[in-house]
């Protein structure tokens, strides 16, 4: 019979004996895929605002409720003092500051011309950029409805308009769960199997085994592929998981098949496995080796596409995420989940993914020396 | 050639500029206890570690169970056995489990690893501890374990490397009846230790000052050329020489 049967019976028994690598497999990634989703979430809300009433009109008075209306901000002063207003941007208690002027309401019928000015607090730039956003939309659909009321019908509009109409496809709502589970699940398989893998052989190292181990005859390939095969299962399981809590409790079902994912995540975890062992070979001890992840990982969850667009990215930047194989395993799932892609469209992906897993594969092998 | 279990010829190991063993010649008949002995630091580790393939000669040649330590050291795996300094069966691994691990990658059949565990468990008196964490056991029959895994697969030769390292007295005692044993069932013994009294059970010793092998003999013979009562005194004589501290 094969050693490797032996090996792989060795793994799995110090993997289930271990307390803690069972939460880290199994109780991390479901709590962490309920509750991230909830938390990271692209749509900003509670967007504080203080107003600068100089007005007092009616016209002020609605738009000063229009806004206060929507689910984004929340009116956190109103009053006519600019100096008051920038205090509360300097102590971060307010992010944009909206100026009515003096006779805003007398331009609008006389002059059917007015300003309003906003101030925004580009500390957190990603709340200002997007406050200043919604702030524009709900002044332009006000105004919008000002011109309705206001211009007699029948008369010539003096103003063309333009308006834009789009469509969101293969997310009509704009759901950003459906965008980021999936995403987050690439993520959560990548980190369980990398730390997993990373800390396997070189824990065999302090522990002293290794060299029990290398002064038997064991051959390499069976070594690497014993300490690689229970983690795929694993990964493999895990994401099982994941599919499941994205169906009960996010609702979403790939709209392409299962198939074509699981057999990417199987070449992908090759991929994120033999990553893991090359740092474990090259570590002298486990902290060397989490340490090393930890780096490998923040750059690639940070360039992997889930966070921030590949495509908004500078030229050297997109060139380094064609390395990443989490923006690969992302893509894939998104055009599977969102677009219902298959293995035909997706074909430019599992080529990549095949050539890395055994290019790291190979180099994971011949980088573990029995001898010294 | 034949009756040679070890030959070991001119034997080097460099790093960078030191000389952790410097062209040591010594031969190991078949069915010998050769005692290894040296200081800590005199380099005995890393020549064991040259001759179980563990670690590449710089120089020189070596043959060990009748093959070349630079071409066939995987050959020379699948006839010796290993027993390290450091403690190395699984912790987390029952005695029974880690006796079929090991046992199972030297491609024993599992009818045959079965068979010989319930022998070894009663001759080591470990029925009851059988499926127990090897955690959980004391260090000495720790040690004793470790012993009989290393030989489980009938290695013609076994290294051993302070395999008593930190063991009582009576245990001592206990693991060399289990390597007389071994050497009686044919076994070719190659040991390190720095416990004197063991030596003397020895049927040969060599003795390693600053990585070269300074005298080699029987027991007896070698009190009788230094003019000392004990193994300890000519091995004071000896190391006492050495200017490599650790």
């Amino acid at each position: 019979m094969s050693p490797l049967r032996y090996i792989l019976e060795k793994e799995f028994k110090q993997i289930f004996r271990n307390p803690a690598i069972l939460k880290v497999i199994f109780v991390m990634p479901v709590i962490q895929l309920i509750a991230l989703p909830m938390a990271a979430d692209y749509e900003i809300k509670n967007i504080n605002i203080a107003v600068i009433d100089r007005d007092h009109s009616s016209v002020s008075n609605k738009l000063v409720q229009k806004i206060t209306a929507s689910n984004y901000f929340k009116l956190v002063d109103y009053n006519s003092d600019f100096d008051a207003s920038m205090e509360l941007i300097e102590n971060d208690k307010a992010d944009l500051i909206l100026e009515i002027p003096k006779n805003f309401e007398s331009n609008l019928y006389k002059e059917k011309e007015t300003k309003l000015f906003l101030a925004v607090n580009a500390i957190n730039g990603v709340k200002a950029n997007l406050g200043a956003a919604y702030m524009t939309n709900i002044v332009q659909a006000y105004n919008a409805d000002f011109r309705i009321q206001t211009i007699t019908p029948g008369r010539f509009n003096e103003l063309p308009i333009f308006e834009i109409s789009s469509t969101n496809w293969y997310n009509p709502k704009m759901n950003y769960k459906i965008f980021m589970v999936p995403g987050i699940l690439v993520l959560l398989i990548t980190i369980v199997g990398m730390n997993l893998s990373s800390i396997n052989i070189v824990r065999e190292k302090e522990m002293g085994t290794i060299e029990q181990i290398n002064v038997t005859p064991i051959k390499k390939i069976h070594f690497i592929l014993g300490k690689l095969l229970p983690f795929w299962i694993i990964g493999l399981v895990v994401i099982s998981v994941g599919f499941l809590i994205a169906w009960l409790i996010y609702g979403i079902i790939p709209l392409g098949s299962y198939f074509t994912l699981y057999l990417f995540a199987a070449i992908y975890l090759l991929v994120i496995l033999g990553i893991g062992l090359l740092i474990s070979t090259y570590s002298e001890n486990q902290q060397q080796a989490m340490l090393v992840t930890f780096f490998l990982m923040m750059i690639f969850v940070l360039m992997g596409g889930l966070y921030t667009s590949i495509d908004s990215m500078p030229d050297w930047a997109r060139w380094f995420t064609r390395l990443n194989p989490i923006s690969y395993f992302i893509e894939v799932m998104r055009m599977v989940v969102l677009k219902g892609s298959g293995i035909i469209d997706t074909g430019k992906q599992f080529i990549i993914m095949i050539i890395y897993a055994v290019v790291i594969n190979t180099w994971a092998v011949l980088s573990y020396q029995k001898r010294a | 050639m034949h009756n040679k279990a070890i030959i070991v010829d001119k034997l080097s190991k460099q790093f960078g500029d030191f000389k952790a063993v410097d062209e040591i010649s010594f031969e190991v008949a078949k069915g010998e206890i050769f005692g290894f002995l040296g200081a800590n630091g005199a380099g005995k580790t890393t020549a064991m570690k040259m001759l179980c393939g563990l670690s590449m000669p710089t120089s020189g040649n070596a043959m060990v169970a009748g093959f070349d330590v630079y071409k066939d050291n995987e050959s020379i795996k699948k006839n010796i056995g290993y027993m390290s300094q450091k403690f190395s069966l699984y912790e987390d691994l029952t005695v029974r489990e880690n006796i079929k691990f090991y046992a199972g990658i030297y491609g024993i059949a599992s009818a045959v690893i079965v068979e010989k565990t319930k022998q070894l468990l009663l001759q080591l008196n470990l029925e009851k501890e059988a499926d127990l964490l090897v955690g959980q056991l004391p260090l000495g029959w720790k040690q004793k374990l470790a012993f009989s895994v290393a030989i489980f697969h009938e290695p013609q030769i076994v290294f051993l490397d302070e395999p008593t390292g930190g063991v009582d007295p009576i245990t001592r005692r206990e693991f060399w009846n289990l390597i007389y044993d071994a050497a009686a069932a044919g076994i070719t013994i190659f040991v390190t230790t720095h416990y004197m009294d063991e030596a003397e059970y020895c049927n040969r010793v060599s003795i390693m000052v600053d990585g070269k092998v300074e005298a080699l003999d029987t027991p007896a013979n070698l009190k009788q050329q230094f003019n000392v009562q004990s193994m300890d005194e000519v091995f004071l004589h000896l190391a006492r020489k050495a200017k490599r501290t650790e």
